[in-house]
């Protein structure tokens, strides 16, 4: 087999430059998705737990549609196909960003947020329903007792899962690379097109890629154990 | 709305240019999910087993393949397979092939993880029991606490399934002929109807995934029922 090994040109030099650039992009990509998912993962949760049908149904519809379809196709459906649906003034708004970055970040917010919204839901199951009905009965609105009751109980025990799929965002995130973002994964693509060295590229980022989830695991490992345990004490 | 885009070409979604041609589009995928999970069952099942083994020396390694394979995007375990197999191997590997390797390493670490979950929530005394019956471990794991173990799982294997399906879409990028594929063909070549074609194709998987995903549910009840009968 000759096959001359060589990580000296990968971590070092321009292509060095281009896997740290990847990284940071990878990085910036999963944290703006990650709070905007957050944020409409919520919302979509709070929504199907409200009394009124027709949010509940169309919540309920999101969170099935967009759980059991694959990430890549919605990914080119923003891409490719959103121009036709979406209005014009979202059109131009888009055209005047990055749009292969504000794509990315489209779909992975909505797909990451149907699963967050399954999360939180779970959640709010676990707080026992005469929280709720004791804050109704002082005088508070639904959306009051949400906010103020409910929902800040219902983190603490879903933060784990939570960052579980914060963590599957940050991996889903290498698909962003098929519409052209320059994250992790598209960089070491990019290194074995020019070097014939993918062997080293992919070794780097898939480390990369691995710093990052055993830092994040071993974060919830620690949580678990201080809050969750500690409290059951 | 150009919608008969999609339908002159449905054919071509669901089966590829066969027979004329080869075999791809929801065909295609069909036999991508399927031969993944049928390989990550077996291999996952060794796994999650050498995972809950006594022996360091087959514990250790399984604990190592399931964290770097789960810390991994299932984007990079495919380029793995699709660009190092030449180096490694000496020759090229067809596209399919491996990607349903791709496919199947990637989902037997999940399936390990689920294998381990499923064992080790049986109570012990199943394994106690059947140990001063005078049976050997393997065939106390074999005849007792697997059979219990794995059907408790099916709704587990259901929804990894789903996963790996929708999980098939990557192997577009390495130029698998399936669904996802097939739509970016028929997007090129008729360049008017990106939003119908993939919102079709959106709704192919998404039939798919949603009656399995539904099986898995009603499994679920099913199984918790059975339980809570045997228990009382």
């Amino acid at each position: 087999m000759a096959y001359n090994f060589d990580f000296g040109q990968v971590i070092s030099g321009e292509y060095g430059q281009w896997l740290v650039s990847g990284l940071v992009t990878t990085l910036h990509i999963s944290a703006v998705s990650i709070v905007l998912s957050l944020a409409l993962g919520t919302a979509v949760a709070v929504l199907r737990l409200s009394k009124v049908r027709p949010l509940v149904w169309a919540s309920a519809a999101y969170t099935e549609f967009f759980r059991n379809t694959p990430l890549l196709v919605q990914i080119f459906f923003w891409y490719f196909g959103s121009y036709n649906v979406l209005p014009t003034a979202v059109n131009d708004w888009l055209a005047r960003r990055d749009f292969e970055f504000a794509c990315g970040v489209i779909a992975l917010t909505v797909y990451t947020s149907a699963f967050i919204a399954e999360e939180i839901r779970s959640g709010v199951f676990s707080i026992p329903k005469t929280q709720l009905e004791a804050s109704r009965a002082c005088g508070l609105s639904f959306l009051q007792a949400m906010a103020y009751v409910i929902l800040p109980q219902a983190f603490r025990v879903v933060i784990p899962p939570l960052i579980s799929q914060f963590l599957n965002l940050i991996k889903n995130s290498s698909l962003v690379m098929t519409i052209g973002v320059m994250d992790l994964t598209y960089m070491a693509r990019q290194i074995e097109a020019h070097t014939f060295h993918g062997f080293e590229a992919f070794t780097v980022s898939t480390a990369m890629y691995l710093c990052i989830s055993l830092m994040v695991s071993l974060g919830v490992n620690l949580y678990n154990r201080r809050v969750l345990h500690a409290r059951a004490r | 709305m150009h919608w008969n885009v999609v339908y002159n070409n449905f054919g071509y979604l669901l089966m590829g240019a066969y027979p004329k041609g080869p075999l791809g589009g929801l065909a295609m995928t069909a036999i991508l999910a399927l031969a993944g999970i049928f390989g990550a069952f077996w291999l996952g099942l060794g796994i999650g087993l050498a995972r809950i083994a006594r022996d360091r020396r087959l514990r250790w390694p399984a604990m190592a393949y399931i964290e770097v394979i789960r810390g991994t995007p299932l984007l990079m375990v495919v380029f793995w397979f699709y660009f190092l197999a030449p180096v490694l191997l000496g020759k090229t590997l067809p596209e399919a092939e491996s990607a349903v390797i791709a496919l199947i390493v990637f989902t037997s670490a999940y399936i390990a993880e689920i294998v381990r979950a499923g064992v080790e929530a049986l109570p012990t005394g199943q394994m106690e029991a059947a140990r001063s019956t005078g049976l050997s471990h393997a065939q106390a794991m074999v005849h007792v606490i697997l059979p219990q173990a794995l059907f408790n799982m099916i709704p587990s294997f259901v929804n990894q399934f789903v996963s790996l399906t929708k999980d098939t879409s990557l192997a577009f990028i390495i130029g698998v002929n399936e669904l996802t594929k097939a739509a970016t063909q028929i997007n090129n070549r008729t360049l008017t109807a990106p939003t119908e074609i993939f919102i079709a194709i959106a709704l192919l998987y998404f039939v798919i995934c949603f009656c399995l995903t539904e099986l898995s549910r009603r499994l679920e009840k099913h199984i918790n029922r059975y339980q809570a009968r045997g228990r009382s």
